[in-house]
């Protein structure tokens, strides 16, 4: 076994470890290293991953893959915390002096999501999933004299304990059903027996679990309170980071381990498809307050990458990929210019954002350009994402999901033009211009021309996504 | 022209524009209003070039350039112009060069304006030279935002408010994009069943042979996304509302070209792509193009507001394309086309002048003015012309478009015809009284402060004017350009009947 091939996951965990003591052992000044620790140490993990992008091994019969398809996952949830860093260096001042304590939180959630990507097996899955969730249970309360943060930690924890319980019994019956939780030999022992109804319980417990950290309508209740209420860099990694490493477990589960024959489990998750995009889409619409306008418009976006598991072919799984990735683009985009007129104004309340047009060109461009990109408009990334789901589902037969998935994501071009209207035509007393950092600065570049460059010319990330997902067909 | 990429330079030169703009600093406003004035007169004469350079014993698609772009996908950044395709792109270049000078008195986040003008332009014109199904649709969409920001942001608020306005447009038409969408996708993926590999060239999927109630259901849902572009009845109540709240750039783009990708949509790829299809459904867009006709007519003649009254009369107008295009043979075809080509310069015409006006004397109502051809007589000079043009005077180029249109239609739908024809005295009726109303009568004083047109202000004047009887005397430099294209496209969908559906 090459044990240097778990390298990203080890040096992320000893990252964690040393930003938690550097942030104890260093006395106050010296506590404004952790940042500087952090992203050099995630910029080496990023490229040991990217150095390693094509080796793959299996480690203890299948419990544990390294594959291309982790890989691609790692690097996204890396290079996504990168961004929120560098996006975030003013509004970490509100944590005063815990803040070496949420880097390492951070990290750790990091840690978790690359396991989640790599596990072969439903125990190896959990654990990761539990050490990404319970990081995020802080996370969300990390604001301490803010009521609405505290309260969304609070609901995080009590509805992500119910979702694992359920989760856990569905691995539970799984197990019962096939004797194994490796996801090969699931496969090998469903294929040869036959229909059981206890797998189909099991299956849909499973769905609703991980349909819970992909906010899938009808687990998405929590979604709305607990993006508001987040510190915004923190709900900025929620929405891209927790949901990608939702949907690359949901993918692999069951592209490899359940059988068509067994259970036509696509129309079930068509069902929820179309159910999340239409109530994400249309809650969206009346909200007065950009987070938990963001909060709905990620439910939304959560079903349109559904539809690519749906289809389950090349085109919908290499959609997943790519829109899991074009969103790290578009959404830190969002979040970052919402942070940053946070900063500045104290609020997320749209009329916050009135005038930024005038007051920061460049704010209001980003968030317009990532906004569009959200919608699906061309020829920003979000469209060529959704080009290939929705092709994806066309040939796999769902052409009525099709046309529910185009026609509402047209009509959310409203509420993220509604935005859009603000900034530009929005009126507002203060006139100052906003002062954005240097880190926060090339944050903002990157997604804007990630999020342009993928729409132009998608040719070389759809090359990567169809080596990464070469193992499942 | 051997390898010289010039359809690629005359795209990319207002795009190149914009970005320049971003650039320079924002109180330096006259050398933007130069960069963009520049970067269209680029494009005006290149596409020139090419309308003159395009051989026609040739005929075909010419100026080809290929790039593959996305593999998978089987797009290639293709472009390529025919004699379908040259008309258009000529108009949308003497519209864009216009609209920069109808624009030269915008004072207010002048960067703003320029950068989404120009970034409009290019993508109105990529649509006419991409011969690539993907990015086509690319060029498609790209336009809609621009001009959301340009309605809210510089906009008019007068019966209804621009905000309104900005989003009843934009929401209409990507309501019809998304059902075009689908229907494109739906192609794609047939296409790629039968040919074994994915393909986006236009050529290569025409060149297919797909069940016809597949053909049926993908133009129906062209018609459907097309149609509300072109502001097909009963879709096009965007459309005045639009165009009274958008800026006057934003109208002549908008209202000169930008409804005419639906026109073009329908015959190049519609047509084109599944003509048993086309031919099924042609009897019912021949139906509510006597809707536009006559309905948007008739209620023409009770505005008072000039920019409804145009509004109007350009989705009237749009019936007679819808017609020609629903008659389905080579003569109605090139009447379409012709049509689309003297409509958009006409309604550019007619919305730079209304512009100029509006901007001095802060109204439209048809019933506040009186006499202007006292004070402003070159402005008069533009309405007459552009007025006259709207009703089909002979010797302006839409007599040309309206007449070939009635007599290839003729041939299919006689009493629809009629009917249609019945449209021109409508449309005399309502621009004869409004024009009498504005220009004639006796002197009003109130008005006698107004300037008449004058430097930059009399390039949208000489250009689409000159481009309106130019045409009208000498039809056939583009009617035979068209002709061979539409000739060409003909014969490659074969021999056919229309009907099925009654």
């Amino acid at each position: 076994m090459r044990y240097e091939l778990l390298a990203p996951e080890i040096l992320t965990a000893v990252l964690g470890l040393l930003v938690l003591a550097t942030g104890l052992l260093l006395p106050g000044r010296g506590k404004k290293a952790v940042g500087y620790i952090t992203v050099i140490g995630l910029a080496a993990i990023l490229i040991t991953v990217m150095l390693n992008f094509r080796n793959e091994a299996l480690f203890f019969d299948g419990v544990y893959q390294i594959d291309m398809y982790g890989n691609f996952f790692k690097t996204l949830f890396v290079g996504a915390a990168l961004l929120i860093f560098s996006m975030s260096t003013r509004y970490t001042e509100f944590f005063g002096q815990r803040k070496s304590e949420w880097f390492s939180f951070m990290i750790f959630a990091t840690v978790g999501m690359m396991i989640m990507v790599s596990s072969g097996d439903l125990i190896t899955l959990y654990v990761g999933l539990e050490l990404m969730t319970i990081s995020f249970y802080i996370l969300s309360a990390y604001l301490l004299n803010d009521g609405l943060s505290a309260e969304a930690g609070l609901k995080y924890l009590i509805m992500g304990a119910l979702s694992s319980a359920v989760l856990l019994f569905g691995m539970s019956l799984v197990y019962a059903a096939s004797g194994s939780t490796v996801f090969t030999e699931i496969y090998r022992a469903l294929s040869a027996a036959s229909n059981q109804p206890i797998l189909i319980a099991g299956i849909v417990m499973l769905i609703a679990g991980l349909g819970f950290k992909i906010s899938a309508v009808p687990f998405h209740m929590w979604t709305p309170d607990i993006y508001q209420g987040a510190p915004t860099p923190v709900t900025a990694y929620l929405s891209v980071a927790s949901k990608a490493a939702g949907f690359a477990a949901l993918v692999r589960i069951f592209m490899v381990a359940f059988p068509y024959t067994q259970f036509n489990w696509n129309l079930a998750l068509a069902v929820l498809a179309a159910l999340t995009i239409v109530i994400g889409n249309l809650t969206a619409l009346p909200q007065k307050n950009v987070k938990r306008m963001l909060a709905y418009s990620s439910i939304a976006q959560a079903g349109y990458i559904l539809v690519g598991l749906v289809a389950a072919n090349t085109y919908g799984l290499k959609g997943v990929l790519f829109y899991a990735l074009l969103y790290v683009f578009s959404n830190v985009g969002a979040f970052a210019v919402t942070t940053m007129v946070e900063v500045e104004t104290g609020s997320t309340d749209i009329e916050a954002f009135n005038d930024l047009g005038r007051r920061s060109p460049m704010l209001a461009a980003v968030m317009t350009v990532c906004f569009l990109s959200l919608a699906g408009i061309p020829p920003l990334a979000g469209f060529v994402g959704k080009f290939y789901l929705f092709s994806g589902a066309i040939q796999a037969g769902y052409l009525w999901l099709a046309f529910i998935g185009l026609l509402m994501s047209m009509i959310s071009v409203y509420y993220y033009l509604n935005v859009a209207k603000a900034m530009y035509i929005g009126k507002t007393e203060n006139t100052g211009s906003f002062s954005v950092p240097w880190a926060g600065k090339m944050a903002l570049w990157v997604c804007l021309l990630g999020t342009i460059f993928l729409g132009v010319y998608p040719g070389p990330l759809s090359q990567i996504t169809e080596l990464a997902i070469g193992l499942f067909f | 022209m051997g390898d010289f990429p010039i359809l690629s330079i005359t795209l990319l030169v207002p795009i190149l524009g914009a970005i320049l703009i971003m650039i320079v600093p924002r109180e330096q406003e006259k050398p933007i209003r130069y960069i963009a004035a520049v970067s269209t007169l680029i494009s005006l004469a290149l596409s020139l070039i090419v309308f003159f350079g395009y051989d026609k014993a040739l005929a075909g698609m010419q100026f080809v350039e290929t790039i593959p772009w996305v593999k998978d996908l089987g797009v290639s950044y293709a472009l390529g112009v025919d004699g379908i395709s040259i008309p258009l792109l000529l108009l949308t270049n003497l519209i864009g060069f216009s609209a920069v000078y109808a624009s030269w008195q915008v004072e207010d986040r002048v960067k703003e304006f320029f950068t989404l003008l120009l970034l409009l332009i290019s993508g109105v014109m990529g649509t006419f030279v991409a011969t690539d199904l993907f990015i086509f649709f690319l060029f498609y969409e790209v336009v809609v935002i621009p001009i959301y920001l340009l309605v809210i942001m510089f906009g008019s608020s007068k019966r209804v408010t621009k905000e309104y306005a900005g989003m009843k447009l934009t929401i209409y038409l990507l309501i019809g994009s998304a059902f075009l969408l689908v229907g494109l996708i739906a192609l794609f993926v047939k296409a790629q069943a039968i040919l074994g590999f994915p393909s986006m060239d236009v050529a290569t999927l025409a060149g297919l042979d797909y069940p016809v109630a597949f053909q049926i259901f993908v133009y129906a849902l062209m018609a459907f996304g097309f149609g509300t572009l072109l502001s097909m009845f009963p879709f096009h109540a965007w459309s005045p509302d639009g165009y009274a709240g958008a800026p006057t750039a934003v109208s002549m783009i908008h209202a000169g070209v930008l409804k005419k990708i639906g026109g073009y949509g329908l015959i190049r790829i519609g047509l084109f792509i599944l003509p048993a299809g086309a031919k099924f459904i042609a009897p019912i867009i021949a139906i509510l193009a006597i809707g536009n006709v006559v309905y948007a007519g008739m209620i023409c003649l009770s505005q008072k507001d000039l920019k409804y009254i145009v509004g109007y009369s350009s989705v009237s107008h749009m019936g007679y394309v819808l017609l020609g295009i629903a008659s389905i043979n080579l003569i109605s075809i090139n009447g379409a086309v012709m049509m689309m080509f003297a409509h958009g310069v006409m309604a550019a015409l007619f919305f730079a002048m209304i512009g100029n006006l509006y901007h001095k004397s802060h109204t439209r109502n048809v019933f506040d003015f009186g006499g202007l051809a006292h004070q402003m007589p070159r402005l008069a000079t533009g309405f007459m012309l552009a007025g006259l043009a709207s009703l089909g005077l002979p010797g302006t180029v839409n007599f040309i478009g309206e007449f070939t249109i009635f007599v290839g239609a003729f041939r299919e739908y006689q009493i629809l015809t009629i009917i249609a024809i019945s449209g021109i005295i409508i449309t005399a009726v309502y621009i004869l009284r409004t024009l009498g109303n504005v220009l004639f009568g006796p002197r009003r004083p109130e008005w006698d402060h107004l300037q008449d047109l004058k430097g930059p202000e009399m390039v949208p004047l000489l250009v689409l004017g000159g481009a309106i009887l130019l045409g009208g005397i000498l039809p056939f430099t583009i009617m035979d350009l068209i002709n061979s294209g539409v000739g060409q496209l003909l014969q490659q969908i074969g021999p056919m009947q229309i009907g099925g559906i009654f």
